[in-house]
């Protein structure tokens, strides 16, 4: 693109293969998931992955707000993504902008993809994420927080929904880009998995790839999306499994 | 009521046919509707270009100003993209803020324009840090019979492609010139219609199809940017066949652009 006075690009990948944060290409960051973790949501889930932090809930199925958008024949599914001021480094102005407003579309899309929103007609199903603290990967960090929430609240779906970027960087294919592979970066793609089809219900793209680096990105993007699965499930089943102590002082 | 239930025998209707390789208005399922580019529509715009897609009609016009640049790109120009559902061009659109649907289709033009560098940025700077054309791409959608993405898009580049950067007017040089293009991405919009995946979704295409999936291409064999949008769902392989049909519709476009020209 020129010279364009950005600030210096940063090596993002050495000699060995390793990037910025000597992650391997294929390699994800520490992802935790907790479920439930709040009170007063039908709800929840609070994801920590790499140095992001999100926080989802869940309500209803409840009235719809507005009244207009209410369906006959299913529920709609309502999402608002939302990143908190403090959680970049430059003070985001507050509330919903543009970039909000189209995350929050697509990741309503992915879960009205997977619920079964035809068995609670006249009702809304709202989605709240928060993104506390951002460093690339938000929408995908706040759709698996959604998709954990949701089924924390008891929502019947078809499937969780594991979700991570795959992205170009210093020339090759990489799995989950941090912040300075996402600026400085080629290229990224973010997606999200339906585990038990194979099939994918949020693809975004910016950059450029060529084919055949796109097929490939599309295959490391599904098998980390495995990963995560396995990781939501883990985080709900710690939510619920009952202790073995607590099961035999039942008995 | 009555109206979902039209709605529902149609969807119906536009899923039978798509399983016999049909569709409604007679087009087989990788069929582009007629393309129409006519530049320079507006002579108020530093650049314009009114494009049609069957019934679908989308005009797109520039404007260049001078401004200063972001902080953090001193010696890079401004480019924003804007897009405009007005009321005017369908029964279904209201007056008001941006809907997400028209938010959804700015930003997805604006992201292959920028990903596939259409205009050199660096190229509009005057003084760096100080002094910078800012190009504004706004689009205006007039008719709305479905696949507004494609239509806004071409629109929008055919309108940069033949858009004169006003420095003469501005009294920053003798002479306007060409505004400096680089590469011509163009988007290519697929829905999923069942198993079937068609191109060039018409309005109630749209409104029956199971996901819509756009992707951009440039002259360079490059994927600039994808998008995946409602509510349904792509396997990768589906993904993939869908990138190389892109491609092929996407050369075909760049074509129509070129016929078109300056």
């Amino acid at each position: 693109m020129g010279n364009i006075g950005a600030k210096e690009v940063p090596t993002l990948l050495d000699a060995e293969g390793r990037r910025i944060d000597g992650r391997r290409l294929d390699e994800l960051r520490p992802i935790q998931i907790r479920a439930g973790p709040l009170r007063q949501a039908d709800g929840s889930a609070f994801v920590e992955w790499g140095a992001n932090k999100v926080m989802a809930a869940v309500y209803g199925p409840r009235e719809v707000h507005p009244r207009h958008l209410q369906q006959n024949t299913k529920a709609v599914i309502q999402c608002r993504y939302n990143m908190a001021a403090f959680s970049v480094d430059e003070r985001k102005r507050p509330g919903i902008d543009r970039r909000s407003q189209e995350i929050s579309k697509v990741i309503a899309e992915a879960l009205d993809s997977v619920v079964f929103a035809e068995e609670f007609p006249r009702t809304s199903i709202d989605v709240y994420i928060e993104v506390l603290q951002a460093n690339a990967g938000t929408r995908c960090a706040g759709l698996v927080a959604a998709s954990v929430a949701l089924a924390d609240a008891g929502i019947p779906m078809a499937d969780l929904l594991p979700a991570v970027a795959v992205g170009k960087v210093g020339g090759a294919i990489a799995l989950d880009l941090k912040k300075e592979e996402d600026n400085f970066g080629e290229a990224d793609l973010p997606m999200a998995l339906v585990p038990q089809s194979g099939r994918l219900v949020l693809l975004q793209m910016e950059g450029h790839m060529t084919e055949p680096e796109l097929a490939q990105a599309l295959d490391l993007g599904v098998g980390g999306c495995r990963v995560i699965y396995e990781k939501m499930k883990a985080a709900l089943r710690e939510r619920y499994s009952v202790a073995p102590a607590a099961e035999e002082a039942a008995a | 009521m009555s109206e979902e239930v039209t709605a529902e025998i149609l969807q119906t209707h536009i899923l039978d046919l798509a399983a016999d390789g049909r569709r409604m208005d007679g087009r087989g399922p990788d069929e582009y509707r007629a393309v129409s580019i006519q530049p320079g529509f507006v002579a108020t715009a530093d650049g314009s270009a009114l494009v049609r897609l069957g019934e679908t009609m989308v005009l797109a016009g520039i404007k260049l100003e001078l401004g200063k640049p972001f902080p953090d790109t001193p010696n890079a120009g401004v480019l924003t993209t804007n897009a405009e559902l007005v009321p005017l061009s369908s029964p279904t659109f209201e007056p008001g803020p941006p809907t997400p649907g028209a938010v959804e289709v700015s930003r997805v033009v604006d992201r292959s324009i920028r990903a596939a560098e259409v205009v050199d940025l660096a190229s509009l700077c005057v003084t760096p840090g100080e002094k910078t054309w800012v190009c504004y791409v706004d689009v205006h959608m007039l008719g709305h019979a479905g696949n507004l993405i494609d239509a806004a898009q071409l629109a929008a580049v055919a309108a940069l492609s033949g858009a004169t950067v006003p420095a003469k007017r501005f009294g920053v040089a003798d002479a306007d010139y060409p505004l400096p293009i680089h590469h011509r991405p163009v988007e290519c919009t697929f829905v999923r219609l069942g198993e079937a995946i068609v191109v060039d979704p018409t309005f109630d295409e749209e409104r029956a199809a199971q996901g819509r999936l756009t992707v951009a291409t440039d002259e360079a064999g490059r994927v600039v940017a994808m998008q995946k949008g409602s509510v349904g769902a792509f396997s990768p392989d589906d993904v993939k066949s869908v990138v190389r049909r892109a491609f092929v519709h996407g050369d075909r476009l760049r074509e129509r652009l070129a016929e078109a020209g300056r």
